[in-house]
């Protein structure tokens, strides 16, 4: 058996205010190296303060997260930057992609924070790209893309540093049916060639497609297997 | 040990991600480098007009000569306007190194355009006699007519400084014209160009030392001595002038070197430019504070572009650098451009006078400075702002 990447223990966030807000309550739930698990929940149940505790961005109020064995409490500012470049790709539903920049440079950027030289990310960036079948689309914009390409190339800009895993949020939200599918195929695609990915999602129809499912309701997990 | 590795951003990488705001919103970044950028020119351009204007001022005098002397009476002991000894141009022509001399006396005679004019309207005009070599002692030459010599400074003519004849409302010399000095008539010769080393004989009326005496009681006491000396002695000259002057009274002589005074006067003139300065200043000021609205228009705009940053492994430390730079590189095109629209002023304005285009380093350097500290303190602050963006806060869809 392979050692979990995330592990959270009875983790906990609270939300300060009048009365405080307990969008998580208690999630104990381990990923392993290699698996490809659909976080799944109707909005307001938690999923997305899951997906920032897992994301190192937010701290939980109680219990404990660990990437990569690290418990994200004990780690400064400075250093939880460094897990995140190193260690960490993020998928958003709405791309994030820098339009003034090509396909390229936004793949490229993934690594800019890690500390690699310009040619070398350049280099990556272009294999991130032809891994996500978009070589030809390399000197677009963002706003020459379709949907579908935007997002590959948001993944792609994920996979470019090599990341223990990857987090996708709503991948497939801002997305038509036929180009949400092929994101869908392409994040399986990358699951059999081993990258760890964890996809947060409201969306049912998709979650029953990947391997496992993690339902959470009310910020806790109602259920957390795999479809019979 | 947790194995990671915190790097620093490259310049290079700091500078493509600092310039990243300029160059999606150019026409903004423009209009709020502009704002830099007047004040910056302001005060280039008024320091290099002030320092251009010195240059040319300098160099006039420099044309005019610096080996110019004057010696005047001074007081007596009882405090009475003391006498130059009649024979004193004489006695100073014949210092070593004195090249030329020359007089002229003040005289109590009035001058009117006519006998009609009531007395009291005299236009603020001396009446000098003056002797026939004044004109390359001073450093001047004949506007119209011609000046006065052997001959005519015997009869009753007259020579206006260029101030004295456009008092006296004469702009051209024609044959019969004529002015009423000391009660009887004096036929105009000649009118002069200004003299700048010695302004005094621009609102003279000049006539001859012998018509002087013979036509208006002058005793022959001169009260000005004009003395060209070599320009390498004009020190010891000045030292024995008024001595030979007067040998008996030498502390009853005022010596002076008018180009020294001319120059004194440039240099001084550089008061009036600290309240140009200080206007430039308020113009930077100004522009500051539209660097630091457009700033904290950009941080908020840009959360997602921070969250994002943040996602993909930027430190708190590496978002405020990013913004700060930003503020940075905006008033540094602000302060080049600044420094090259002040330049351009000073050197079209300083071309037209003919003066020599000085723009001195305190001028380009300090605008420069002044913009770049500007830009530091207008992006302190959003910087500080866009770094204590939590992550979360920053990704959250608006």
């Amino acid at each position: 058996m392979s050692a979990p990447v995330l592990e959270l223990e009875r983790a906990a966030r609270t939300y300060p205010g009048e009365p405080p807000v307990e969008a998580l309550r208690g999630v104990t739930f381990a990923v392993l190296a290699g698996e490809l698990v659909a976080v799944v929940g109707p909005s307001g149940s938690g999923k997305s303060t899951l997906l920032h505790l897992m994301g190192t961005l937010d701290r939980p109020t109680a219990g404990r997260v660990s990437v990569t064995g690290l418990d994200i409490a004990k780690l400064s500012d400075p250093d939880l930057a460094a897990l995140r470049a190193s260690r960490i790709g993020f998928v958003f539903q709405q791309f994030h992609l820098a339009e003034h920049s090509s396909a390229l440079e936004n793949v490229a950027d993934g690594l800019l924070y890690g500390g690699v030289a310009a040619p070398e990310r350049r280099a990556r960036a272009a294999e991130a790209l032809d891994r996500v079948g978009l070589s030809h689309r390399a000197t677009f914009r963002p706003s020459k893309l379709s949907g579908g390409e935007r997002q590959r190339v948001a993944i792609a800009r994920a996979l470019v540093g090599r990341p223990a895993i990857v987090l996708a949020d709503e991948p497939t939200g801002n997305l038509d049916s036929a180009a949400g599918v092929a994101i869908l195929e392409l994040l399986k695609d990358l699951h059999r060639d081993g990258a760890t990915i964890v996809v947060v999602t409201h969306n049912h129809d998709l979650a029953a497609e990947l391997p496992r499912r993690v339902e959470v309701l009310d910020g806790r997990i109602v259920a957390d297997g795999r479809p019979a | 040990m947790t194995g990671l590795v915190a790097v620093r951003l490259r310049p290079a990488d700091l500078a493509r991600v600092a310039s990243v705001g300029l160059r999606t919103r150019r026409l903004r970044a423009a209009l709020s480098a502009l704002g830099i950028a007047i004040g910056v020119g302001a005060m280039v351009a008024v320091l290099g007009l002030s320092a251009s204007n010195q240059a040319g001022l300098l160099a006039e005098i420099d044309r005019l000569g610096t080996n110019l002397l004057t010696v005047q009476n001074g007081q007596s002991l009882i405090g009475d306007k003391a006498e130059l000894p009649v024979q004193a141009p004489a006695m100073i022509g014949r210092i070593a190194s004195v090249t030329q001399v020359a007089a002229t006396a003040g005289l109590s005679a009035t001058v009117y355009r006519s006998p009609l004019i009531p007395s009291v309207q005299t236009s603020g005009l001396q009446v000098q006699a003056a002797s026939v070599d004044l004109l390359p002692a001073v450093g001047t030459t004949v506007a119209q007519g011609r000046y006065l010599n052997a001959a005519t400074e015997r009869e009753p003519v007259v020579v206006l400084g260029a101030q004295a004849a456009s008092r006296l409302g004469i702009d051209r010399v024609f044959p019969g014209e004529r002015v009423w000095l000391g009660g009887q008539w004096f036929y105009l010769v000649g009118i002069l160009r200004p003299a700048a080393l010695a302004p005094e004989i621009d609102h003279s009326v000049l006539v001859g030392f012998d018509a002087a005496k013979r036509h208006l009681g002058f005793d022959g006491h001169p009260t000005e001595v004009y003395v060209r000396a070599d320009t390498a002695a004009v020190a010891a000259v000045q030292s024995l002038l008024a001595g030979t002057a007067d040998p008996e009274h030498p502390d009853q002589v005022d010596v002076s070197q008018p180009s020294a005074a001319l120059e004194a006067r440039a240099k001084a003139k550089g008061a009036l430019t600290g309240l140009f300065l200080g206007l430039g200043a308020v113009a930077l000021l100004v522009g500051g504070v539209g660097v630091a609205n457009i700033m904290v228009i950009s941080v908020l705009e840009r959360r997602s572009e921070i969250g994002l940053r943040r996602a993909l492994g930027a430190r708190r430390s590496q978002i405020r650098a990013q913004f700060l730079s930003e503020a940075l590189l905006l008033s540094l095109f602000g302060g080049a451009a600044g420094v090259l629209l002040g330049a351009l002023a000073t050197a079209i304005y300083a071309s037209t006078q003919g003066w020599a285009i000085v723009i001195p380093a305190l001028g380009w350097a300090g605008g420069l400075g002044a913009a770049l500290g500007i830009g530091a303190i207008a992006g302190l602050l959003p910087a500080i702002r866009a770094a204590r963006l939590s992550p979360t806060e920053a990704l959250r869809t608006a």
